[in-house]
């Protein structure tokens, strides 16, 4: 198994925001971290970044715990995008592609942004500043830096909130066009279950920190009687019980 | 140590401060206008004053080296907060860079910045005061060494209680130096402080400095043990300082406050 989790808490002052979670992951796999707000998936994406430290459990990468290797050896697998996290609204697209491609350490950095900004489409506003682009520009300047080290893991957070579905449908199509050419492990966290159903191989459905339900679209569906993940969504996250 | 990472975050603040000329000039604006007001108050002191008579420019010079003092602090606090204002924490501290990366490239970068704001201070004050810090002689070194270790402490211990209480410890960045400056005897012997207050300024590194300061300035002599005094002191300092950022950062991420840092 690629990713491993095992039993991973996190408590902050007596609240528990993720309650002895376990899932796997294998390898070159797309899995859907879903529930309502305040559930715990962001925490959980902090644990995995080692962003926040876990009250208990486990975080294993290719049979390591990823606690006790070293941290930029971890880190440069890694890679994340959040429309909630921003890159330096002052500085121009491609200067912030290149202090990132740096900072990852990538050689041939010209022709890695070279590649990535035309495969993104968004070479004609390299020189302007981040913080004059709109949502979509943003966004996926943003799926760019989280890809210039062609990380093996990716953590995607909301990829394509608040983005129009033409935006919205480029950043899925670039994301399972970019899947089917590269080995990449994703963890995708999303309140669009259109997305969810079109990009994920499997699903866990997390609620109150507890992982209630997981399998893939079609099996979770068909499990739960609803005509679709939309609807599935909205009977888990109603529920009381854990399935 | 990674200096190609510490390159590229100094990257970062170097393209921030070339992409605007507002910012360029806000940083020469402060100390420039510092230069202006102490010059002309130093002119006076000089005109009437026993103490000061005979050493034209000691407290524009004292003005001169508290700003770099001050402009290093607020500068390595200035490019933390940026992190903080920009969004841009979560992807910074998820990149493959140390801390200890983060803490040089900060204080590399600082310097740059403390020379943008103060150097054209500096140079006007020679022709239009007729004092120039480099009257100090070669000692000027390892007093701005020392100065610049300890402005670095205090943009540590601000930018450790940012990490530890979030963007609403800010105000406490621009405050922290008018807290010490007091202590400091900057324009002013220690005997001036109560017997109290005179221990508990022997022990920062800001006195010695200063003390130093006017000792060369008004009788031509160096003290070399003043000298190192101010830097031992200036040292045990930014390892304390340093201590504390590392704690503040594993206490951030015990709290779970790294991933949302933002105003």
């Amino acid at each position: 198994m690629f990713i491993q989790i095992k039993d991973l808490s996190k408590n902050y002052n007596n609240y528990l925001a993720v309650n002895k979670i376990n899932f796997n992951i294998e390898e070159n796999k797309t899995v859907g971290l879903l529930g309502p707000n305040g559930c715990g998936k962001t925490t959980t994406i902090g644990m995995i970044l080692g962003l926040v430290t876990p009250s208990n459990g486990k975080i294993i990468i290719e049979n390591k715990d990823i606690s006790k290797m070293n941290r930029d050896q971890i880190l440069n697998r890694f890679n994340f995008a959040s429309p909630y996290v921003e890159l330096p609204k002052k500085l121009t697209v491609k200067q912030n592609l290149e202090i990132y491609g740096r900072l990852y350490g990538i050689k041939n950095l010209n022709k890695r942004i070279d590649e990535i900004s035309l495969d993104l489409d968004i070479k004609n506003f390299f020189d302007r500043k981040t913080g004059e682009l709109s949502s979509g520009q943003k966004n996926r300047v943003s799926l760019a830096k989280s890809l210039i080290n062609k990380p093996e893991i990716l953590l995607l957070d909301e990829p394509t909130a608040s983005l129009d579905p033409d935006i919205g449908d480029f950043i899925r199509s670039y994301i399972q066009d970019y899947k089917s050419k590269n080995k990449v492990t994703i963890l995708l966290a999303s309140h669009n279950m259109n997305e969810v159903e079109r990009l994920c191989d499997s699903v866990i459905m997390m609620k109150k920190g507890k992982i209630i339900d997981r399998g893939t679209c079609e099996t979770l569906i068909t499990k739960h009687g609803r005509n679709n993940l939309e609807e599935t969504f909205l009977k888990l996250a109603r529920s009381k019980d854990e399935f | 140590m990674n200096f190609s990472k510490i390159y590229a975050l100094g990257l970062r603040h170097l393209y921030l401060i070339m992409n605007s000329f507002p910012r360029i000039l806000d940083l020469i604006y402060w100390p420039t206008v510092q230069i202006f007001l102490w010059g002309f108050i130093s002119k006076f002191f000089t005109l009437n004053s026993e103490y000061y008579n005979n050493t034209v420019g000691v407290i524009l010079t004292a003005a001169i080296l508290y700003d770099f003092l001050f402009r290093a602090s607020i500068s390595f606090n200035m490019m933390f907060l940026e992190e903080i204002w920009s969004r841009n924490f979560t992807n910074l501290f998820i990149a493959p860079i140390r801390i200890r990366e983060i803490i040089a490239a900060l204080t590399l970068t600082a310097i740059l910045r403390t020379l943008i704001g103060l150097v054209p201070a500096v140079i006007i004050a020679i022709p239009l005061f007729g004092v120039s810090v480099l009257s100090l002689g070669i000692p000027l070194i390892f007093l701005l060494i020392s100065l610049y270790l300890f402005g670095i402490t205090l943009g540590l211990l601000v930018t450790s209680g940012l990490l530890r209480y979030g963007p609403s410890f800010e105000n406490i960045a621009w405050a922290s130096l008018f807290f010490l400056a007091p202590l400091g005897c900057i324009y002013y012997p220690i005997e001036i402080l109560p017997d109290l207050l005179q221990i508990i300024a022997k022990g920062l590194p800001l006195v010695h400095i200063f003390e130093e300061m006017r000792n060369i300035l008004m009788t031509g002599s160096v003290s070399y043990l003043n000298i190192f005094k101010s830097i031992s002191i200036s040292i045990i300092y930014f390892i304390f300082g340093v201590i504390v950022f590392y704690i503040s950062y594993f206490g951030a991420k015990k709290r779970g406050t790294l991933i949302n840092m933002g105003e």
